[in-house]
C-alpha cells in the first residue's frame, strides 16, 4: 500500500509545480512529474506478488507471470510523453527568444 | 464495408508521412493528395450513413478473436454515433482544406501545415472509432499533438503563449484521463469499453468507479473547455490559423471532448443521476458564462471562441437533460426528444461555427486585422464574405430558417417538456444575448460607416475560400431539412438510439 501512497504523492508534487511555479521550465518539470507518477502507477498495479517476467519459455513450469498489459501501456504513455515534453520545450526555446524571459508573469500579450 | 472500418485513420496518416517525406520533391502534392484524402474520407463516412444500413459494426485489429467471451485483441467500433461524428469531423475537414489552398500562402512551411492537419484528423477519426480505452487515449494525444504544433504555426508572441497554456492544461488533462483509465484497468482487469461495461455491470456500485468519473469529467472537460476548464480555449481558437481555428471550434472540442464524455457515460458506465446533475450544471454554467464573457469581446476570432464555449452549453444541456430524465427512470420519448436536440445543435455548431471562423480568416486574409473597431463597411467589397456571414450569424443567434433556430426550438421543447422551466428560460435568454453580440459583429464589420481611404481597393477573397464559404453556408439552411421525421429517423435517431440504449446496448454488442 506504501508504493500507491508514495506514487500519488509524486503525482501531487508534480500537480504542486505545475500549478505555483512562474518559470516555464519548471511548469514542464512538473508535468514530468505527473507523467512519470502516472507511469509508475501503470506498472504498479501490474505487478503480482512473486510474479515473473511474462515470457513464455520452453519447458518452463512457472506460470505465475506478473500482468503483461500495463508494461505495454507504460512503453506508449512514455513515448507519448516524450513528444508532449518535445513540443513544450521548443515552444518554450521560441517563446525565449521572443520574449527575453522564462517568467510568465512577464508574458502576458493575450488577455480577456 | 466491415473491412474499411480502419481507412478513416489509415488514409490521412498516410497523407501526413507522404506530404512529410517527398512534399518538397513535387510542389502541389501537398494540397491536392489532403484534398483527396479527406474527400474520400468524407465520401466514406457518407457511404456508411446511406448505404450501410447503419448496422455496428467491431473490427477486430489483426483478427484477434475472443477467448471464452473475453475479448483479447484491439477493437474499433464503427456504430451509428461514431457515423454520425465521422461525417462531420470529414466534412468541416474537407473544407478547410479547401479553404487553405489560398488561405495558407500568407505563411510559410506550407508542407508541415498539411501534415499536420492531416496527422490531427486521423487522430480526431480514431478517437470516434476506438473501441478501448487506451487506444482512445493514444488517438486522442495525436490529435492534441498536432493541434497544439498548429495553435503555435505563426510562431509570433500570441501564437506561442497561448500554445503554451494550451499545452500546459492538456497535459494536466491527460494525466487526469491516463490516471482514471489505469484506475478502470485496475479494478476490472481490462480496458475493451464493451468488457469493462460487462464487469462494471455485474459489480453495482463502486465507490472508486464515481472517483474515476470525476476524473474523466475534469479530464475531457478540459479538452472541451466546458466552463471551469475553459481557459485555454479563447486564446489557442483565436491565435490558430483560421482553417485551423475552424476545425478546433467545429470538430476537436467536439470529437475529443463531447463524443467521449457522451460516449463513456452514457454507454460504458452505468447512469448515475447525480453526475447526469453534474454534467447539465457545468454545461448550464458555460452556456451562460461564455456569452456573458463573449459579448464584450472586440477581437473578432476571440469573440468567435467564447461563443463556442455557450454553444458547447447547448449542446451539454440537451444531453444531460436525457441523461437526467434517463436515470431518474422517466419518459423514453422525452429523453430522446432532448438528446435529438443536443446531437441536432452539436452538427449544427460544427457547420456554422466553422463558417464564422472561415468568415473571420477572409476579413483577416484582406485586411489584416482582427478588430472589430478597425473594421467597416467591408458590405460592399466584399459580398460573398458579407453575405454568408450574415447567414452564419443568424444560424447562431436562432433565427429561422437557419439550421440553429430547429435545434434550439428542440432544446426548449424538451426542456419545457422535461420541466426544466429554468433552462428553458435560460436558453432563450443566451440566444436572445447571442443574438445582440453578432449584431455587434454584422454592424461594426460590414455596415458601420464608409470604407477607409487606404482600403479602396481591397477585393472578395479567391476562389478556393469563397468556395469553401459558400458551401457552408448553402450546408447552414440545408441542415435545417433534418427536421423533416422522415431524415430525421435515417440521420439523427440512430445515433440518439445509441445513447438511450445505455450500457445494455454495449453489453449485447459482445454477445452478438
Amino acid at each position: 500500500m506504501i508504493v500507491y501512497i508514495l506514487c500519488f504523492i509524486l503525482f501531487l508534487v508534480g500537480l504542486f509545480g505545475v500549478l505555483t511555479s512562474r518559470n516555464i521550465i519548471k511548469i514542464i518539470i512538473g508535468l514530468t512529474f505527473l507523467e512519470i507518477s502516472i507511469n509508475l502507477f501503470l506498472v504498479l498495479i501490474g505487478y503480482v506478488e512473486g510474479g515473473q517476467i511474462p515470457i513464455l519459455v520452453k519447458g518452463s513450469e512457472n506460470l505465475h507471470f506478473v500482468d503483461p498489459l500495463p508494461q505495454a501501456l507504460v512503453l506508449t504513455s512514455i513515448v507519448i510523453g516524450l513528444s508532449t515534453n518535445a513540443m513544450l520545450l521548443a515552444v518554450a526555446i521560441r517563446i525565449y527568444k521572443k520574449f527575453k524571459t522564462f517568467d510568465i508573469r512577464k508574458i502576458r500579450s493575450l488577455k480577456g | 464495408m466491415y473491412k474499411l472500418i480502419p481507412l478513416p485513420v489509415i488514409l490521412p496518416l498516410v497523407a501526413a508521412f507522404l506530404i512529410a517525406i517527398v512534399g518538397k520533391r513535387f510542389k502541389r502534392l501537398a494540397k491536392i493528395l489532403s484534398v483527396l484524402v479527406f474527400l474520400s474520407t468524407a465520401v466514406l463516412s457518407y457511404w456508411y450513413m446511406v448505404a450501410g444500413n447503419q448496422e455496428t459494426m467491431l473490427y477486430k485489429i489483426g483478427g484477434w478473436e475472443p477467448i471464452n467471451d473475453i475479448p483479447i485483441g484491439v477493437y474499433m467500433l464503427l456504430d451509428p454515433f461514431s457515423g454520425f461524428m465521422l461525417c462531420i469531423i470529414n466534412t468541416i475537414a474537407l473544407l478547410s482544406t479547401v479553404y487553405s489552398v489560398n488561405y495558407i500562402t500568407k505563411f510559410t512551411g506550407v508542407n508541415y501545415f498539411y501534415t499536420l492537419l492531416s496527422i490531427m484528423v486521423a487522430g480526431l477519426n480514431g478517437v470516434v472509432l476506438a473501441g478501448d480505452l487506451f487506444n482512445l487515449y493514444v488517438f486522442l494525444e495525436i490529435t492534441v499533438i498536432s493541434s497544439y504544433a498548429l495553435v503555435a504555426f505563426g510562431t509570433d508572441k500570441e501564437e506561442l503563449e497561448a500554445s503554451l497554456k494550451y499545452q500546459v492544461l492538456g497535459g494536466i488533462a491527460t494525466s487526469l484521463i491516463l490516471f482514471s483509465i489505469g484506475m478502470i484497468y485496475w479494478y476490472t482487469k481490462t480496458l475493451n469499453m464493451m468488457d469493462i461495461t460487462r464487469v462494471l455491470h455485474a459489480s453495482g456500485d463502486v465507490k472508486l468507479i464515481q472517483f474515476c468519473q470525476l476524473m474523466l469529467i475534469a479530464g475531457f472537460g478540459l479538452k472541451a473547455a466546458i466552463m471551469p476548464f475553459h481557459g485555454w480555449l479563447p486564446d489557442a481558437h483565436s491565435s490558430a490559423p483560421s482553417p485551423i481555428s475552424a476545425m478546433l471550434s467545429g470538430v476537436v472540442i467536439k470529437a475529443a471532448g463531447l463524443y467521449v464524455i457522451f460516449r463513456l457515460f452514457f454507454n460504458m458506465f452505468e447512469l448515475n443521476f447525480e453526475i447526469s446533475v453534474l454534467i447539465t450544471a457545468i454545461g448550464t454554467l458555460s452556456m451562460v458564462v461564455g456569452v456573458f464573457l463573449a459579448i464584450g469581446q472586440w477581437d473578432l476570432k476571440r469573440l468567435l471562441a467564447y461563443h463556442s464555449i455557450s454553444q458547447m452549453g447547448y449542446v451539454i444541456i440537451g444531453v444531460g437533460m436525457g441523461m437526467i430524465i434517463l436515470s431518474r427512470q422517466g419518459s423514453l420519448a422525452a429523453a430522446s426528444l432532448a438528446i435529438t436536440g443536443g446531437l441536432f445543435h452539436l452538427v449544427n455548431h460544427a457547420v456554422f461555427k466553422g463558417l464564422l471562423f472561415l468568415n473571420a480568416g477572409a476579413i483577416e486574409y484582406r485586411l489584416g486585422t482582427r478588430d472589430l473597431k478597425k473594421m467597416g463597411g467591408l458590405a460592399e467589397k466584399m459580398p460573398l464574405t458579407a453575405a454568408t456571414s450574415l447567414g452564419a450569424s443568424m444560424a447562431i443567434s436562432g433565427i429561422p430558417p437557419f439550421n440553429g433556430f430547429f435545434s434550439k426550438l428542440i432544446i426548449i421543447i424538451a426542456a419545457i417538456q422535461a420541466r426544466f422551466y429554468i433552462l428553458a428560460a435560460l436558453a432563450v435568454l443566451v440566444s436572445i444575448i447571442t443574438l445582440a453580440s453578432f449584431m455587434k459583429f454584422q454592424r461594426y464589420a460590414f455596415f458601420n460607416g464608409k470604407i477607409s481611404a487606404s482600403r479602396v481597393n481591397i477585393s472578395e477573397v479567391p476562389p478556393f475560400m469563397a468556395f469553401s464559404m459558400t458551401i457552408m453556408a448553402l450546408l447552414c439552411l440545408a441542415l435545417s431539412l433534418l427536421l423533416i421525421p422522415d431524415l430525421r429517423e435515417h440521420v439523427l435517431q440512430p445515433a440518439v438510439d445509441i445513447l438511450t440504449g445505455r450500457n445494455a446496448y454495449f453489453i449485447n454488442l459482445l454477445n452478438k
